[in-house]
């Protein structure tokens, strides 16, 4: 009779997650799952409610990355109303999706992840974490939470209100972007990228060389990939485009958000409240570490591998050092760590052309004379943890009939669950496991910050 | 100085508290390095229920002297930690909407989860219809509940999320052998700057795409009421805490209106009956009120505020 190890609770992610790791009699994997354990319905209760108001509850699914959903709930509610937005409502928008970006991955990689790679996989779990960090480097640490810190700041001061946010309406956002908060906003912005700059040549040149023969067998399988790329040229976009869907030889489809159901399914198993997301045009999904089907991963490195160059000038030159050493697409799961902050430093340097685009300022930011309407509207963006995909009908009078939403984690339910089979079968043998061993296999999931 | 051990846990909840507990800012190095003693955090720390190598059987966290909960109760998992958590703790904060009134996951009572399966898993446009998924998981209680429904608590702390202000200001009180730290039972219209005439004529309520009407230069100060601009703004009925010890509300700020995410104002409000005197008081009907319910209850469902209706 073999065993079952549970991993619970799976630790430093933003969710509620446990694994169970089934041994059989002689002590190696049988199985290994990932079990994601809530179910709170926002497809449900956003149902007769007033379209507009959707944006301002569903940032709940996550209060990590709430304005991601804010935006792409009023993206779907826009469509669902019919509205077009002035230059200046889009452009604010996307300032603050760029902005919610920067604490969100200073927050991944300094707090959630680094434990595993400054302190190690095997220290013990009361140092392997972000006060052990404290500990082992306190200047950095220092630094690293106020820049965190002065990220989000700046942010709710702006917007009003940084976790939860209110600021973006149906029709744009809320209020308009003044002189004097420009300039502020524009010297913040620049002391982030300087740090994003420092943090990703620090990971490069001493945090990831130590690791580089765990980044080539952690977690690691062939799969496609979702993101979204900037139609004129295929560059690398967080806030608006079409989808990328590439599979795992580097062909790819390309498609409006409109067009997701045509390439999108989710399949359920009877382990996980959480579904299993995957491309309909590969067959039938197949959780198989070794040949799997219809399998693809979303979040940063999804959208390095799909995109054919990154959108601003220091993040292309990090993209090349990337390619370079990896290649395209790249299967490494550990390098989603890498191609995390890559994307740090777009979102900086991104933010920091909008601050400096005239129309910022604008004095049309929301459109007018909305009407309630029956309509059908899909929101996409990409979420710091992947593509994010709501999709909303209304009656008549603009009451929410029919809610979808396709949320950037459970894109990578199917990946993340072959990371940990896959480094479960690898790790442990003839009964032999430790917090190490266990660790590393949490690692594999954290590696996809869900 | 001895540290103060906490041990902290998140059940029906979307992180956005603990977001809050870091938004505390810079001291909270300091706080980490000589005051707080983390002995259980999900978020921060490998700490397992069932030992570091998972082989124990009963779920189990570590005492400490002061316990932190947000999220509401929504399946068996998160009864059993809170139950554990409030076996463990001296002292017991519900941290934020969710932990003390059910919060935006608790609107979920007004329908059934035969209801919410059935699209989530067979009727969704992406889904390919399956059986509901049971094994391995928790099974869903029949409602979400707010922590005191299962537990005595001893420090509520709404707010969705809680300012930090509130957060480091009841730390800082346990810190300093407190425990009767409370936040003040005012409505948010009381920390609200903007402009109060007290005339009458609304005769429609506007949509929130309808915008308020300001002038962005000048301060809020200068700016007239919301709900007597004809947005349904829910300050009267809400809980003031959002813009921290010191700050305007943050809808306010944003120049959009309140939605009552610091929930009622008091334990015994009936925000349902409270709002329709402020309705009547700017001449508009309260029962042409839209998704009533929907407004006044978005974040107090649990207590059985919320419900199936026929």
């Amino acid at each position: 009779m073999g065993k079952t190890l549970n991993i619970a609770p799976v630790t430093r992610i933003e969710g509620h997650a446990s694994v169970s790791i089934h041994l059989d009699d002689s002590g190696n994997v049988s199985d290994a799952r990932m079990h994601i354990l809530s179910l709170r319905g926002f497809e449900q209760f956003v149902l007769g409610r007033p379209v507009e108001e959707v944006p301002r509850i569903v940032t709940r699914i996550c209060g990590i990355c709430p304005w991601h959903h804010h935006l792409a709930a009023n993206k779907a509610a826009d469509g669902c109303l019919g509205v077009e937005l002035p230059p200046t409502g889009r452009k604010l928008r996307e300032l603050c999706q760029m902005m919610a970006y920067i604490p969100d991955k200073i927050l991944h990689f300094y707090f959630l992840a680094a434990p595993d790679f400054v302190l190690g996989p095997d220290a013990d779990y009361s140092v392997r974490n972000v006060v052990g960090i404290v500990g082992a480097n306190p200047e950095l640490a220092k630094k690293v939470v106020h820049m965190r810190y002065k990220g989000q700041m700046m942010l709710e001061k702006f917007a009003g209100k940084v976790i939860h946010p209110i600021a973006g309406v149906v029709g744009g956002f809320s209020k308009p972007l003044l002189e004097e908060e420009r300039k502020e906003i524009l010297a913040g912005i620049q002391e982030l990228k300087d740090f994003s700059v420092f943090t990703i040549k620090f990971a490069r040149e001493e945090v990831f060389p130590k690791y580089l023969d765990a980044v080539k067998i952690l977690g690691v399988f062939p799969s496609g990939y979702l993101g979204t790329v900037r139609p004129s040229d295929g560059a690398l976009e967080l806030y608006d485009g079409e989808l990328r869907l590439m599979d795992q030889n580097g062909n790819y489809d390309q498609f409006k958000y409109s067009e997701y159901l045509d390439y999108i399914g989710e399949h359920t198993e009877p382990w996980s409240y959480g579904k299993f997301p995957y491309a309909k045009k590969w067959g039938q999904l197949k959780l198989d570490e070794n040949d799997p089907v219809g399998v693809y991963r979303a979040n940063c490195l999804a959208r390095i591998n799909v995109c054919d160059r990154m959108r601003t000038p220091l993040a292309q030159e990090e993209l090349d050092i990337f390619r370079k050493n990896f290649g395209r697409p790249s299967h490494l799961t550990l390098l989603y760590h890498w191609a995390r902050l890559i994307e740090l430093v777009q979102a900086c340097e991104r933010a920091e052309e909008l601050l400096n685009d005239p129309e910022i300022t604008g004095r049309e930011y929301r459109a007018k004379n909305i009407e309630p309407r029956a309509g059908d509207g899909v929101g996409c963006v990409e979420a710091p943890r992947g593509t994010l995909i709501h999709h909303y009908r209304t009656d008549d009078n603009g009451m929410v009939t029919m809610a979808n939403m396709v949320v950037a984690t459970i894109n990578n339910n199917a990946a993340m669950n072959l990371s940990v089979k896959q480094t479960a079968k690898a790790l442990i043998k003839d009964g032999k496991y430790d917090q190490g061993i266990l660790n590393r296999v949490e690692m594999a999931i954290r590696a996809y910050d869900p | 100085m001895t540290k103060v051990t906490v041990a902290e846990e998140w059940l029906n909840s979307c992180a956005g508290c603990e977001i809050a507990i870091l938004n505390i800012g810079d001291v909270l190095v300091d706080l980490l390095v000589n005051n707080l003693d983390f002995v259980h955090i999900p978020v921060l720390i490998d700490k397992k229920y069932f030992g570091q190598t998972g082989e124990e059987k009963e779920l189990s966290i570590p005492e400490a002297v002061v316990g932190i909960v947000s999220g509401g109760v929504r399946n068996e998992e998160h009864k059993e930690v809170l139950l554990e958590m409030r076996k463990k703790c001296q002292i017991l904060i519900a941290l934020g909407t969710c932990a003390t009134n059910g919060g935006i996951p608790a609107l979920q009572n007004m329908f059934s989860d035969e209801d919410l399966k059935q699209f989530y898993y067979k009727d969704s446009p992406t889904t390919d219809p399956a059986d509901y998924p049971t094994e391995h998981i928790p099974p869903l209680l029949d409602k979400c509940s707010a922590l005191d429904e299962f537990v005595k608590v001893d420090l509520s702390l709404p707010g969705c999320p809680p300012h930090p202000d509130w957060i480091a200001g009841a730390i800082l009180s346990l810190l300093d052998g407190k425990t009767d730290y409370r936040m003040p039972e005012r409505s948010v219209c009381d920390a609200c700057p903007t402009i109060r005439e007290s005339k009458k004529g609304i005769e429609d309520i506007k949509r929130l795409y309808d915008g308020a009407e300001y002038d962005p230069e000048k301060p809020l100060n200068e700016m007239r009421c919301l709900l007597e601009q004809g947005l349904l703004c829910l300050g009267p009925v809400t809980h003031v805490g959002c813009g921290g010890t010191k700050g305007a509300p943050n809808c306010i700020s944003a120049r959009v209106p309140c939605r009552g995410c610091y929930g009622p104002i008091r334990k015994s409000a009936k925000p349902l009956v409270d709002y329709m005197g402020a309705l009547a008081s700017i001449g508009f009907d309260p029962n042409k009120m839209l998704d009533r319910r929907g407004y006044l209850c978005r974040f107090s469902g649990a207590h059985g505020v919320l419900k199936k209706l026929g």
